[in-house]
């Protein structure tokens, strides 16, 4: 059954309390981020419930999230670990030259 | 009328936050900065291989090229030897060594005459103060004002795990992020790539709230975008 938009679109405006489709896409990251009040949220959630269309934003925005967090690292070069392991040895050395040295003046 | 979706309410717990894995470790973090404060060198060669890539790449979010990246992150691990006697986990060590490399990466910046300082929270601040990034995905005039122009459609996998993204896809993701101006680029690296909590990137890179989430914002939206054809349903 295709539903009257101008109702759909009066309904939604009443039931999620004047939340366009735009505010809600504006707004999805402060959401996310738990910035809302508790009357911003209940709004926020009544629209995303009664709107398909910004309920697939809404996932679309959290699989970004997720898929930036499993982007793969590249190591650093073995030059700087093999350059910065010789770096920890001489501290390590002059750490404990220090604490002996300390350790003969008391 | 059927058209209701009454199901909402379970649609609502789909997990709100931003998953905040650690790199494995064999050992926790308390341990392991003991360990570093003893001298292990074991330990040492273990943490340069689990941190160095995400200070690579927050470093690359600063200074304009590998080469220096590069250097920034050496600078960084020695920043850590002068500072771990002190280091007294107030904030995780992750986030430590993020601190100490945004630091260096910024000295380094202004040397090489890129970064400039977080201006103002909100527009401007950035270089891109443009109309809300969302406009060209609205209808902008009449009765259907602030309602999507295109619906957007489900993607065909709930989650990135089930989809194996391809390469050519995670490629374009990067490319999106370097593409970024610098401070969204800076923040969305650090929370969404990093999973560091908002709090700290804040602390990290001494922005407020509000900035940070308008900053995040347009990050996540532009890479949205690229995404967006990769994992389209097969209805496309």
């Amino acid at each position: 059954m295709a539903m009257d938009n101008n109702f759909k679109q009066r309904l939604m405006g009443y039931m999620a309390g004047n939340f366009s489709c735009q505010n809600i896409a504006e707004l999805i990251t402060d959401y996310l981020e738990g910035s809302f009040t508790l009357g911003q949220r209940l709004r926020f959630q009544m629209h995303i419930g009664l709107c398909m269309a910004c309920r697939n934003y809404l996932r679309q925005m959290k699989y970004t999230v997720a898929t930036l967090h499993q982007l793969p690292s590249e190591p650093i070069p073995e030059h700087i670990k093999t350059a910065l392991m010789e770096r920890f040895r001489t501290w390590k050395h002059e750490q404990e030259s220090q604490d002996s040295s300390s350790d003969t003046s008391l | 009328m059927s058209f209701f979706v009454w199901s909402w309410p379970l649609n609502l717990h789909v997990a709100l936050g931003v998953p905040n894995v650690q790199p494995s470790m064999p050992l926790d973090e308390a341990d392991l900065v003991q360990a570093l404060q003893r001298g292990d060198e074991q330990v040492f060669a273990a943490a340069m291989d689990i941190y160095s890539g995400s200070l690579l790449r927050l470093a690359m979010s600063f200074v304009p090229s590998r080469a220096v990246a590069e250097e920034v992150v050496q600078e960084t691990w020695m920043g850590v030897l002068e500072g771990i006697g002190r280091f007294e986990g107030r904030s995780s060590f992750k986030t430590w060594l993020f601190r100490i490399l945004t630091n260096r990466a910024k000295t380094r910046g202004t040397r090489e005459r890129r970064y400039e300082p977080f201006g103002l929270a909100g527009s401007g601040s950035d270089g891109d103060d443009g109309p809300s990034l969302e406009d060209a995905l609205f209808v902008t005039e009449g009765s259907g004002k602030g309602h999507w122009a295109d619906p957007p459609q489900g993607w065909e996998a709930d989650t990135p795990e089930r989809a194996l993204l391809s390469k050519e896809c995670l490629t374009a993701i990067e490319q999106a992020i370097d593409g970024l101006p610098e401070n969204q680029r800076q923040v969305i690296t650090l929370r969404d790539v990093e999973g560091v909590s908002a709090e700290e990137v804040c602390n990290i890179l001494s922005i407020s709230e509000t900035n940070q989430r308008v900053l995040l914002h347009r990050a996540r939206t532009k890479v949205r975008r690229v995404l967006d054809p990769y994992v389209r349903g097969g209805n496309t």
